[in-house]
């Protein structure tokens, strides 16, 4: 166990990334018919380039549908990609079985969107917490119900709940349970899928500072998944923007949120609540028309073209590639807004 | 939209959102299982129901105890009981009286008591054995089906599919025609209740296995299973101790009801004589037997038509109210 190992303090560059995702891909097939023919695929995620630094949070954000979960997944390979690799330590494990996985399931770990479905309601929060020392055959040093009170005392939770089960708890509550198992292994790298987004408002604060405390303490990485730019700002170090399966911008967050270089997320920062009613209406809302096209047959070369306001004829027919416009901020997109003179 | 929520700083930390510590009294966590029998408790019908059922496994299990206090050997003839010409008993409905409580057999005056009483012995055993053996066979192949999906899936569905439009009374029917003596080392009754056992388990394993193959694939979609699966677990620690405790519920139920279901299966069966053989008492036979004497012995059907309609209505309603306990939201 490495528990303890404090605060680590960080060369960020210099540094090799904890995980590094290159052409990521995940296509899931459509099947029809008595044979069961593949007649197409749901391009879930379509190419993804990122690297995740040692300690840092690096948020995914985007509207529903646009391959958040799915890359949350491949990361933690509960699924496996259909192209692209992913490197955990500089290590390939895109294509692991899960015999080899299983020890590397102790550096990654994922927390789960809604804590109603993500705790065996049949089993204790004693017996969900330890359930990874119990798969993973690790006994703990003073063994496993000491360790499982004090993750429950780390996650702000009392070590009497030990017996309890699930059901006598709120979504809250469950959620720092969730946590308390994530925690348990001490990985190395948390996945953590929307972990706010089915709370109450009033909660979710909590939970968001929860975790960011955890990460002080525990030196933990993070890959955040949101729908929700509010959310995630203050914790993220580094945003990616996704539409369609496909990283449209990523940078730092000052910068991200600060000067949003390409449309799509002008538009989403500017979907954000302002909750200050005297500067509502100072600002401009842009509103997208149309729905999200099909992820089954999406637009060409620039996947947001059809819903651009600044779209020409160039959109449709190249793929703007990713272009460092900013140091440690990148755009995909011909014409982008916001452009450092 | 969720509002932002900007909380900067750390003074909002690990606090537990009203984690208050009743004062020095233990904190006991009450189980799914707890709570479902609460409900259970105040369900005056089911109750009844499991009363019934108790007392009618206590009957079958203590047959001989019962029998020689307040009966007659079921097997015994009681030609003193039986008027001659008539060949059945002049007494009252049949020859109801202290020592005949439920009144004699016509032609060979039997204890109609006693044979009921043996009867539930036969019924009660077969029902069980062949729920337990439908339960196993359709729990384990249901869930594999809904879990793994697929080939596995299809095939295991198709497998079910053909069990159930299986003629199997016919079959069941004409299987007796052919079982010798002895087979497979056993012999007479044993032989006997071995195979409708296996006929009827595994005519009724395919209900039981649907509904569990349902319940896995709603079950496998939920996040507690993707967790087990990022920490590594195997197929069977997620099959049995993650998915099995959530599938204890319908278990239950479905083998409250089956069992009643299966009670009448044995009792066709041997009614039409495929099942126990005489002079073994069933009800299934006794119903049989009395369909010749009902205009002039009703007594000799209607009590083992009553055990079996009492029977399987205690089942049934027990079987019911356990649903509703143990899921309120099903009604």
């Amino acid at each position: 166990m490495t528990a303890g190992d404090g605060i680590v303090t960080l060369d960020k560059t210099a540094e090799a990334p904890l995980l590094r995702a290159t052409g990521l891909e995940k296509h899931f097939p459509v099947r029809r018919g008595l044979l069961q023919r593949k007649v197409g695929a749901v391009q879930a995620v379509d190419g993804l380039d990122f690297e995740v630094r040692k300690g840092e949070t690096l948020s995914l954000v985007g509207e529903s549908g646009c391959g958040k979960t799915t890359t949350g997944r491949l990361l933690t390979r509960l699924i496996e990609p259909t192209g692209g690799t992913v490197e955990f330590e500089g290590r390939d494990i895109s294509h692991l079985g899960q015999g080899s996985l299983r020890p590397l399931r102790r550096d990654i770990q994922m927390i789960f969107q809604d804590p109603y479905s993500s705790l065996n309601p049949r089993h204790t929060v004693g017996k969900i917490v330890g359930a990874p020392f119990e798969i993973q055959g690790v006994t703990p040093e003073g063994g496993v119900k000491k360790t499982v009170q004090e993750l429950l005392a780390l996650v702000g939770l009392s070590p009497e709940h030990y017996n309890r089960y699930p059901h006598e708890f709120s979504g809250g509550q469950r959620q720092r349970i969730g946590i308390a198992r994530t925690l348990a292994l001490r990985p190395k790298l948390i996945v953590a899928d929307e972990p706010v987004s089915a709370l109450d408002v009033s909660i979710q604060a909590q939970v968001v500072n929860l975790l960011e405390d955890l990460q002080d303490e525990l030196g933990l990485t993070y890959v955040l998944i949101a729908h929700d730019l509010s959310v995630v700002r203050h914790v993220s170090d580094r945003v990616a923007v996704m539409y369609l399966g496909r990283i449209m911008e990523i940078g730092d967050a000052a910068s991200v949120y600060g000067r949003p270089m390409h449309p799509y997320t002008v538009a989403l920062l500017s979907a954000v609540p302002v909750p200050d009613p005297t500067r509502v209406g100072k600002r401009e809302r842009i509103l997208l028309t149309g729905d999200v096209p099909s992820p089954l047959n999406p637009p060409a070369a620039c996947r947001f073209h059809t819903r651009c306001w600044k779209a020409q004829e160039i959109c449709g027919v190249e793929t703007p590639p990713m272009v460092e416009l900013e140091p440690g901020h990148q755009v995909a997109c011909h014409f982008p807004e916001n452009q450092p003179a | 939209m969720t509002a932002p929520q900007e909380v900067t700083g750390s003074d909002v930390q690990a606090d537990p959102e009203a984690v208050t510590v009743g004062m020095g009294r233990d904190i006991e966590g009450r189980s799914l299982g707890q709570i479902a029998w609460r409900r259970l408790r105040r369900d005056k019908v089911a109750l009844g129901g499991g009363i019934v059922i108790v007392l009618l496994i206590l009957v079958a299990i203590f047959a001989p105890a019962i029998v020689a206090v307040l009966g007659h050997d079921p097997l015994e003839f009681h030609y003193d009981q039986v008027d001659p010409d008539l060949q059945v008993s002049p007494g009252f409905f049949g020859g109801i009286s202290p020592t005949y409580l439920f009144g004699v057999e016509p032609v060979n005056g039997r204890d109609i008591f006693s044979r009921v009483v043996y009867g539930a012995r036969i019924s009660l055993l077969i029902a069980f054995f062949a729920t337990l053996l439908a339960v196993l066979v359709g729990t384990v192949l249901g869930v594999v089906a809904g879990y793994f999906g697929g080939w596995i899936d299809t095939l295991i569905s198709r497998t079910m599919d053909i069990f159930l439009a299986f003629p199997i009374l016919l079959f069941a029917l004409a299987l007796v025609g052919i079982i010798p003596e002895t087979a497979f080392g056993l012999q007479g009754d044993t032989l006997r209740i071995v195979l409708i056992v296996a006929i009827v388990g595994l005519s009724s394993w395919p209900y039981i296995g649907r509904i569990i193959r349902g319940q896995t694939l709603s079950l496998r979609e939920r996040e507690f299973v993707d967790a087990a699966r990022s920490l590594g677990a195997r197929a069977p620690r997620i099959l049995f101790s993650e998915l099995l405790p959530n599938l204890v519920a319908p278990i239950l139920v479905y083998s409250t009801l089956l069992i009643p279901t299966n009670i009448l299966f044995e009792a066709a069966l041997s009614f039409l004589g495929v099942g126990i053989r005489p002079p073994t008492a069933s009800w299934g036979g006794m119903l049989s037997d009395a369909t010749h004497w009902f205009q002039i012995a009703p007594n000799f059907m209607v009590f083992p038509g009553l055990a079996i309609f009492v029977t399987v209505l205690a089942f049934n309603l027990f079987g019911d109210g356990l649903r509703d306990a143990l899921d309120p939201r099903s009604r």
